[in-house]
């Protein structure tokens, strides 16, 4: 039998702006990097968040209309319950040294991944080149992404 | 368990490579096996790396993460890429005489 071939490029889109919606897509990214694998990241609708400066530090855990949060979604909608929620999981994170999603962006690129921007989103929600964190490589349209992903396995979060 | 001869020396090892007592290990094998990974010359930064992990290892029972190589260790992730091309983690403790790291990040 032939040897499968080893996964060589991803390209990786993150299109959720929740804390739980954000971070498989960075880990995945991360991980990529660590086996060598070329990796591109593409933000798009409300992932955006996690690559702009003023949000990415304050992104929360959704506590309502999430069955695997075992809470009922009427219990979600308190208040601080997603604060809470949010509090409990970065501490987890903590203990298994995931970084939070500013050091963990900064992690990914230093470590060779590009971070790109969806264009059709950037301009949905007005946004400008200096409302991102600095490692933000580009705002890219579609096409551009699907250029660039020439050869790569396309992971969509 | 399969064998590898390093310098003459015949070590244990694992199906990937990595030692199985860390005993084995000493500054020459660490050099010929940096060599088998393609690292032709072991430069003090490397050595920087190599003896945080073992320090961590030894103490933690397990090695640092790439994380906890930039903060503790005070090696950059751009360098740690640099110096361990093709994936830090893992060919830092091959080299290092270490199990392979379990972590995901």
């Amino acid at each position: 039998m032939a040897q499968e071939e080893k996964i060589k490029k991803v390209s990786i889109i993150i299109s959720k702006g929740s804390l739980e919606g954000v971070y498989p897509g960075l880990i995945m990214a991360n991980g990529a990097r660590m086996e060598g694998i070329e990796a591109n990241l593409f933000f798009t609708f409300f992932g955006l968040d996690a690559i702009v400066k003023k949000r990415m530090k304050k992104l929360k855990v959704a506590t309502v209309g999430n069955p695997a949060m075992h809470i009922p979604s009427i219990i979600g909608i308190l208040p601080g319950m997603s604060a809470l929620a949010t509090w409990m999981m970065k501490r987890e994170m903590e203990k298994l040294d995931i970084p939070p999603v500013d050091e963990f962006i900064e992690m990914i690129h230093d470590a060779g991944a590009k971070i790109y921007a969806c264009k059709a989103t950037v301009d949905m929600f007005h946004l400008k080149p200096e409302d991102f964190c600095e490692q933000v490589d580009g705002i890219l349209t579609v096409g551009e992404f699907y250029e660039m992903s020439a050869g790569a396995q396309i992971i969509f979060t | 368990m399969p064998y590898k001869e390093y310098n003459g020396r015949k070590v244990e090892v694992d199906d990937e490579g990595y030692l199985v007592n860390l005993n084995d290990w000493d500054e020459e094998l660490a050099k010929a096996i940096a060599k088998e990974e393609g690292i032709e010359e072991l430069t003090d930064r490397h050595w920087d790396v190599i003896r945080f992990m073992r320090k961590e290892y030894e103490e933690k029972g397990t090695a640092p993460s790439i994380r906890r190589l930039k903060n503790a260790g005070g090696v950059p992730v751009k360098e740690l890429y640099q110096l361990f091309p093709g994936g830090p983690a893992k060919k830092a403790a091959k080299i290092a005489g270490l199990p392979k790291p379990h972590g995901c990040v």
